[in-house]
């Protein structure tokens, strides 16, 4: 097969001992990201991407990569141990993880999440390396208006999938497209929504939204709970992690539901939380000891472990095959890859071989190398976490400032983060999703760009979205997504007959 | 910081602070539209005009934040969307943030991380002055040698920097 070749070249690429020292840092980075509140996977990268402008794009994507795996990874150890969830998708991780640390189970607790983890993260590089290449290919035929059905498809599935009420993920969305649309109109070059400020000039950028809007907003949100960490101690030995080894292959069932939960989710860009809670609930519902979940199952910690890394991974698919990434994370590395030049997208796997699969055996290896990391080095993870929250906060707020600055090297663009932190902190606690809002922001000139094309080849005509077999079948799969919310409810009212209430 | 009950069980309810957020939306949505109009919204030489897609954008975030806007104010929670004294906490952030982001350009990024971390550790963490000058320096002295030595880029700098000739 070609893509076993391409994937040996890709290690040919990455076992250099500059890219093996990267992913290394990029991991331990990723983990004391993921397991620091305000510093999150997405941020984490926003604010280190700056800093890779200057190294090969290879280098710069490996050790991005990894602090994305390393943050995935952290997000278990802060949920075990201190009952807080690092990252979002390690909240369900906490119902049987705390648990089972408060049993005095913290070791097999933690590499049995830790395994999953790994686990879930191989079983989507495999995917993307044998679904990838073939997506791309089919991709490379696309016309503007396929290119915006894929779009639109991204884009319907958050409102469709989320939990979060339908109309504030349209109205988060449609902000993310608002904010985009600021500065020069990429098609024309024309200024717009300006109103003549200098500063509006270049638009919103990205990086400075997601470091506003994670960052900022995630310390204002700890600072009201009123942190005080209570941790368990966690000792990994070579005995506990060889006794849950042993333990482990007794749940493939529930590892393998898991995987394909969270590859779904990860590829359609639901991402990686919905993808853990969703494992957790049908691994409960499945599994034998099912009225035992919440109380320390192992089974428990596998399930949600499992998808969530099988997502967070798996999201990177569209985003090299089609550039649609699949969760804010793959949207900072998209912008990572724009930076640097390179267009994401289905020409990538033509034109850029050498990075497209040196960063996919990247993520074999990155994955390995994570899991040897993060087993052995636990103790030190969550000594940070002892760090207190009065020492803690301001660095993040300075290191989130100089991430901001870096972007542009703009003062500017310093306020603008201080202004999407305090706006990231209403929204979350209105129940507002930030996801879609952050992908609007990234993804909005491209999608604009492709809507508007169409609409040249078709003279203003809206039937050019339903014009042929392909893209009328991903316009109606985003629409049925987009109507997700309305259908199963009146599917679920024609079922129960109407019972007097 | 008192233990009053007021302060605990009291602040503003959920289902206003969510008919704000709303409204500042609709201010927004109103502000896209508005910018789409200057530009033109119709068809010109080139296809749609700059001002299309926002446009109508604008018209999907007024049109869903009203409606987000009618549903809180009908039907959102009535519980507390935070104390006052969960506010005050937020606000210990923000307004030292606020001035830290306003001073930078002045001061320059060095000094002014040097004393929100300062003053932060002081007057929030209540640590002694040792670890909060060692914590509050260093860390400004390492972000200098990381950025400017290593990854060679500049960050803002003041007076101070330029009194030592950095």
């Amino acid at each position: 097969m070609e893509a076993i070749g391409d994937l040996m070249s890709g290690f040919a690429v990455v076992l250099s001992w500059q890219n093996f020292v990267y992913m290394v840092i990029g991991i331990v980075l990723g983990v004391i990201i993921g397991v620091l509140p305000g510093l999150g996977g997405a941020n984490g990268v926003a604010i280190l991407l700056p800093l890779t402008f200057s190294m090969p794009p290879t280098s710069a994507i490996i050790l991005l990569s990894c602090i994305y795996w390393g943050a995935l990874f952290g997000g278990a150890i802060t949920s075990i141990l201190f009952n807080i969830p690092g990252e979002p998708w390690s909240v369900a991780t906490t119902f049987d993880g705390h648990p089972m640390a408060q049993k005095g189970q913290a070791g097999e607790a933690l590499t049995a999440a830790f395994t999953s983890s790994f686990v879930g993260a191989l079983f989507a590089v495999i995917v993307i390396t044998l679904a990838a290449p073939l997506v791309a290919s089919f991709a490379l035929q696309f016309g503007p208006a396929e290119k915006f059905s894929v779009f639109f498809l991204a884009f319907c599935s958050f409102v469709g999938m989320g939990k979060e009420p339908p109309t504030k993920t349209i109205a988060a969305m449609m902000l993310g497209f608002a904010l985009a649309a600021v500065g020069t109109d990429t098609v024309t070059g024309q200024l717009r929504l300006t109103f003549g400020s200098t500063e509006l000039l270049s638009g919103f950028d990205f990086l400075v939204a997601v470091i506003g809007l994670f960052g900022i907003g995630e310390i204002l949100l700890t600072m009201e709970e009123g942190l005080s960490f209570k941790g368990k101690a966690a000792r990994i030995n070579a005995a506990v992690v060889w006794q849950t080894w042993k333990e482990l292959p007794r749940y493939w069932m529930t590892s393998l539901r898991s995987c394909l939960i969270g590859c779904w989710m990860g590829i359609t860009p639901a991402g990686a939380t919905p993808a853990s809670f969703m494992s957790y609930g049908i691994a409960k519902r499945a599994s034998r000891r099912g009225d035992k979940f919440g109380t320390g199952e192992i089974e428990g910690v596998v399930a949600p472990e499992t998808a969530a890394h099988a997502a967070g991974t798996s999201a990177l698919l569209p985003m090299l095959s089609l550039g649609v990434p699949g969760s804010p994370t793959a949207a900072v590395l998209l912008g990572g890859l724009l930076i640097w030049g390179l267009q994401p997208g289905p020409l990538l796997f033509v034109e850029q071989k050498e990075f497209v699969w040196g960063l996919i055996a990247s993520m074999y290896l990155g994955n390995i190398v994570g899991l040897i990391v993060v087993l052995t080095m636990v103790p030190f993870f969550a000594a940070i976490l002892r760090v207190p929250f009065g020492i803690i906060a301001p660095i993040i707020l300075v290191i989130c400032a100089i991430g901001a600055y870096t972007v542009h090297n703009n003062t500017f663009d310093i306020i603008m983060m201080l202004v999407f932190g305090v706006a990231g902190y209403f929204l979350k606690k209105c129940n507002y999703p930030l996801a879609p809002l952050v992908l609007a922001i990234v993804l909005g000139d491209k999608a604009e760009e492709s809507f508007r094309q169409s609409l040249l080849i078709s003279q203003g005509g809206l039937g050019i979205f339903f014009s042929n077999g392909l893209v009328s079948t991903i316009m109606a799969l985003g629409l049925v997504a987009l109507f997700w919310p309305v259908l199963s409810n009146l599917y679920g009212r024609l079922l129960t007959p109407a019972r007097p209430t | 910081m008192s233990d009053s009950p007021d302060g605990q069980s009291s602040g503003p309810r959920q289902h206003l602070v969510e008919v704000g957020v709303a409204a500042f939306m609709v201010l927004l949505g109103i502000i896209a539209i508005i910018g789409s109009l200057r530009v033109g919204t119709g068809w010109g030489a080139e296809g749609p005009k700059s001002g299309f897609f926002p446009f109508w954008i604008g018209l999907i975030v007024v049109g869903t934040s009203l409606y987000n806007m009618v549903r809180a104010y009908t039907h959102g929670s009535r519980k507390l969307f935070a104390s006052w004294m969960q506010i005050a906490q937020v606000l210990k952030v923000v307004l030292p943030l606020t001035i830290y982001v306003g001073v930078i350009p002045w001061i320059g990024i060095y000094l002014a991380s040097a004393l929100l971390i300062a003053g932060f550790m002081r007057w929030i963490g209540r640590y002694g002055w040792l670890l909060t000058l060692a914590i509050s320096i260093g860390l400004p002295v390492v972000t200098y040698f990381t950025f400017e030595m290593w990854f060679l880029v500049p960050l803002p700098k003041g007076p101070i920097e330029d009194m030592l000739g950095l």
